[in-house]
């Protein structure tokens, strides 16, 4: 019996999994740098617009939070060419639903991190005559952004894994090279092993430092800043 | 000259509970005024109307011989713009103090001038620094709030609000959140202020402080102005019975004047 196992012939081709790898960061990257600011947008619309701002922004929010990934990942590259006639490529398909995906749970982060600031500080900024979005930006969000800090990687590091994903949609991030490399060396332990210790190498260093940073946040006191 | 402050049949109610009554009164420059009242009178919803952190039930509030808002068929409407403007012009001292966490004692004072008045660099850091000095914690401008005491914290939330360098300054209960032992050091401040003639309107139940500092003394009971005139006149001889049982009631227990030196 006994399995003889064999990297080397996978580490040939470790670079197509670092490419693999490069591309899951960049998915994953790109749909923070969209994603996180739309979130916030979406948080404010649904906090602070009147009704007809407010139900459409909770109702894009819950939608996005409550249907699979995958479908929507579907939908973006399958259904939405047909409807606007315009060929959308695998990678701008993975952009646009893992942006759109994030947003609605940053907005989540975003809303309970606004929420939790004490009612006090929006009146002693309105008492010196601050309007509203002057308190946002000046008073509220600073503080409110240091307590999300932690929620804030933890759903990063879950993008992260979802956007394995795009892999059905032929986009060559990590899972996708690995796949094609199982396939052509059928080396598929070897392969996925090696791929998984590359995941948990990134993600475990992220959640190293997500705990640094809150024992960090912990002891520096809610309520000092630097 | 007109008075700084006129309120004319002011009501306000939360749902079915109407707090205030029906309050008339008006304040002139360089007065100080005490408001004085058992918890639930309706002090401090009056001078939260004032500036509008609560939006008044019915009833005028003119500022500087201005009505505030618009009147149209017999309600007054508000804009939010004109009220942010209005509260500009009003200072208001908190009983939690509610300083910025975030930012250092100066960067606390500063921030109205930087972000309400669009001062310049100079000018902010005068005001910082000239107003800090005036609660005496110049000392203490790169601190964090969480790195002074309640009774420095509130002399700062003091020196923030006179950094927009208000017309008139209201204190909601300035000393009740602190320890007894730095209620003196805030009301002192107070003091200081109602001595260089700011106008102050002030919410407290510390009497010796409302006896010693204010013009004029108002009793509030149920949402009305029950008893008001100089403290002599409210404190030391009180004519109406609300008046009578809520002064008996914080003189039950008495400290013969204590010798130190």
């Amino acid at each position: 019996m006994g399995y003889e196992w064999d990297f080397a012939i996978v580490l040939r081709d470790f670079d197509l999994l670092w490419l693999g790898l490069v591309n899951t960061l960049k998915v994953t990257g790109l749909s923070l740098l969209f994603g996180v600011p739309l979130g916030l947008f979406l948080a404010l619309l649904r906090l602070y617009g009147r009704w007809p701002i407010r139900l459409p922004a909770a109702f894009v929010i819950e939608f996005l939070r409550t249907t699979p990934p995958i479908a929507q990942l579907f939908w973006f590259f399958f259904a939405l060419p047909i409807l606007i006639g315009v060929e959308i490529d695998p990678f701008r398909a993975s952009i646009l639903t893992f942006s759109l995906q994030s947003s609605a749970f940053f907005a989540e982060v975003f809303r309970g991190g606004i929420q939790s600031i004490e009612v006090g500080q929006w009146e002693a900024a309105k008492a010196i005559g601050m309007n509203r979005n002057q308190t946002l930006r000046r008073i509220i969000l600073p503080q409110a952004v240091k307590r999300m800090i932690p929620a804030f990687l933890e759903r990063a590091i879950e993008l992260m894994k979802t956007t394995t994903l795009v892999s059905t949609i032929s986009y060559a991030d990590l899972l996708y090279q690995a796949n094609s490399i199982a396939q052509s060396t059928f080396r598929t332990i070897e392969v996925f092993t090696i791929a998984a210790a590359m995941y948990f190498v990134v993600i475990f260093a992220c959640s190293v430092a997500i705990r640094r940073l809150e024992k960090h946040l912990a002891r520096s006191g809610e309520t000092i800043v630097h | 000259m007109s008075p700084v402050l006129r309120l004319e049949g002011l009501h306000k109610s939360f749902d079915n509970l109407e707090v205030l009554k029906g309050i008339d009164l008006e304040v002139a420059r360089g007065e100080v005024v005490v408001l004085l009242g058992a918890s639930g009178s309706g002090k401090s919803t009056m001078l939260r109307c004032i500036n509008f952190m609560e939006m008044p039930t019915a009833g005028r509030i003119h500022f500087d011989g201005d009505l505030v808002g618009r009147e149209r068929n017999g309600r007054v409407q508000y804009k939010e713009e004109e009220l942010t403007r209005l509260r500009a012009r009003v200072g208001m001292v908190f009983q939690q103090f509610n300083l910025f966490p975030h930012m250092t004692a100066l960067q606390n004072v500063m921030e109205g001038p930087r972000t309400v008045l669009r001062c310049d660099a100079r000018e902010c850091q005068r005001r910082g620094e000239t107003y800090l000095n005036k609660v005496g914690l110049g000392w203490k401008a790169n601190d964090y709030p969480a790195r002074l005491s309640g009774g420095q914290q509130q002399r700062v939330a003091i020196a923030r609000a006179l950094a927009m360098e208000p017309e008139i300054m209201l204190f909601d209960e300035a000393t009740s959140a602190l320890d007894p032992e730095l209620v003196g050091e805030v009301l002192e401040t107070m003091k200081g202020l109602a001595e260089e003639g700011k106008t102050m309107l002030i919410v407290t139940h510390e009497l010796g402080f409302a006896y010693t500092v204010a013009d004029r003394v108002l009793f509030l009971s149920e949402g009305r102005i029950l008893e008001q005139g100089t403290p002599s006149e409210v404190l030391t001889y009180p004519k109406q019975q609300g008046t009578k049982n809520f002064l008996r009631g914080h003189g039950t227990f008495r400290l013969p004047e204590p010798q130190i030196d």
